[in-house]
């Protein structure tokens, strides 16, 4: 049994050590809003967070995860999901939607770290994660305009 | 009187004249005196001790740094291989696979050479190899060089090598014999030796090599 922290509630899961924390999170826990793209770290639509930081769940065992807190889509603190929420559909980003939950918890890390971010510099936080509809210049369009709403409500 | 006066005046001239050019003659007929006070460089050392008139030693000294230039040669073949350049890019990007090409994913240094938001070299790079085909391999501080002091081989001649580790500003090492000790314990380097394509001298004979270089006096090569 492996004991796991998801969104600040905790789990045992009865799982082998090296089953990647995506397998665990959508097909034990049922939190389904995390996305499998290609199983190798190449695309960033499994990205969940690792105490923080923005790992690639599908290549990630499980193991990693003990004593460490995994936050995902459906967990993300309000005062990241919020401002990207309302800019996501303000400007209507998503196509298929697919690789959406990978988009943003990438701009939440991108949105905690740097205020106001420029192009460039959402450019560097974003090229990791794939979009096959090509919906970056909306993604980055509402980067800018959550990392607004975030500085008026503080 | 007024003839005594002018009789010792005239002999006193005289007197004055000759030690004049007595002094002058002593002068002329001794050899010039040094004017540096350092006694070692104005005193000529005895032929026992002076390497220019010393064949054997000018050959050997020769044959020192030809083997220093040829340790250096073979080191060199390993600082520019994929497994060691790809993290010491000429841009900001790490380059990857055998071929080093640019890192997919846009990945950058960032400034602490870690990486940056959501792509931090350790979000996917972990402590161990992952096993399985075109996965990350892992360290537990897989990084860069950092923005301030990148240690850029990509690109550099062996000359060009060779004068960038024997300048503290590109290696940030006190001295040179620093660079022994990172390519010989940093577990970053010799982790560069246990995975994918392997660099063409073991990690063992590489040490050797930059050792030698070093020992030899860190020869710089022709070109």
């Amino acid at each position: 049994m492996i004991q796991l922290t998801v969104n600040g509630k905790q789990y045992e899961v009865d799982v082998l050590p090296d089953m990647p924390i995506l397998w665990v999170i959508r097909d034990k826990l049922k939190l389904t809003g995390t996305k499998f793209g290609c199983g190798a770290a190449q695309c960033g639509a499994c990205t969940v967070h690792l105490d923080g930081q923005g790992i690639r769940s599908c290549i990630s065992p499980v193991s990693r995860a003990v004593g460490k807190e995994i936050v995902t889509i459906e967990g993300l603190q309000p005062s990241l999901s919020k401002p990207l929420m309302e800019a996501w559909t303000e400007i209507d980003v998503p196509q298929c939607g697919y690789c959406q939950t990978g988009q943003i918890m990438a701009a939440a890390i991108l949105l905690r770290e740097n205020n106001d971010p420029s192009d460039q510099d959402i450019d560097n936080a974003m090229s990791g994660n794939i979009c096959r509809c090509g919906t970056y210049q909306r993604i980055r369009k509402a980067i800018h305009l959550a990392a607004e709403l975030k500085r008026s409500a503080t | 009187m007024k003839n005594f006066h002018f009789t010792l005046f005239h002999h006193t001239w005289k007197v004055i004249v000759c030690i004049v050019l007595a002094i002058a003659s002593v002068n002329l007929m001794l050899p010039a005196r040094p004017t540096n006070t350092n006694r070692s460089s104005a005193i000529a050392p005895p032929a026992t001790i002076m390497p220019k008139n010393n064949p054997a030693a000018d050959d050997n000294e020769k044959k020192r740094e030809q083997e220093s230039k040829a340790a250096f040669a073979e080191a060199y073949t390993v600082f520019m291989h994929p497994r060691c350049m790809n993290c010491h890019p000429s841009g900001d990007v790490p380059l990857q696979g055998d071929d080093s090409h640019q890192h997919t994913q846009g990945v950058k240094r960032g400034p602490d050479g870690k990486g940056l938001y959501a792509l931090k070299c350790s979000n996917c790079h972990q402590s161990v190899d992952l096993e399985g085909e075109h996965l990350p391999p892992g360290h537990p501080n897989w990084h860069l060089p950092t923005a301030a002091r990148p240690m850029i081989f990509q690109g550099k001649s062996p000359r060009q090598l060779a004068m960038s580790f024997k300048d503290s500003t590109f290696t940030g090492f006190r001295s040179i014999d620093q660079l022994v000790e990172h390519v010989e314990h940093d577990k970053l380097v010799i982790h560069s030796f246990t995975y994918g394509t392997r660099p063409p001298l073991t990690h063992e004979d590489f040490v050797a090599k930059v050792k030698e270089w070093i020992d030899k006096g860190a020869a710089l090569p022709d070109k």
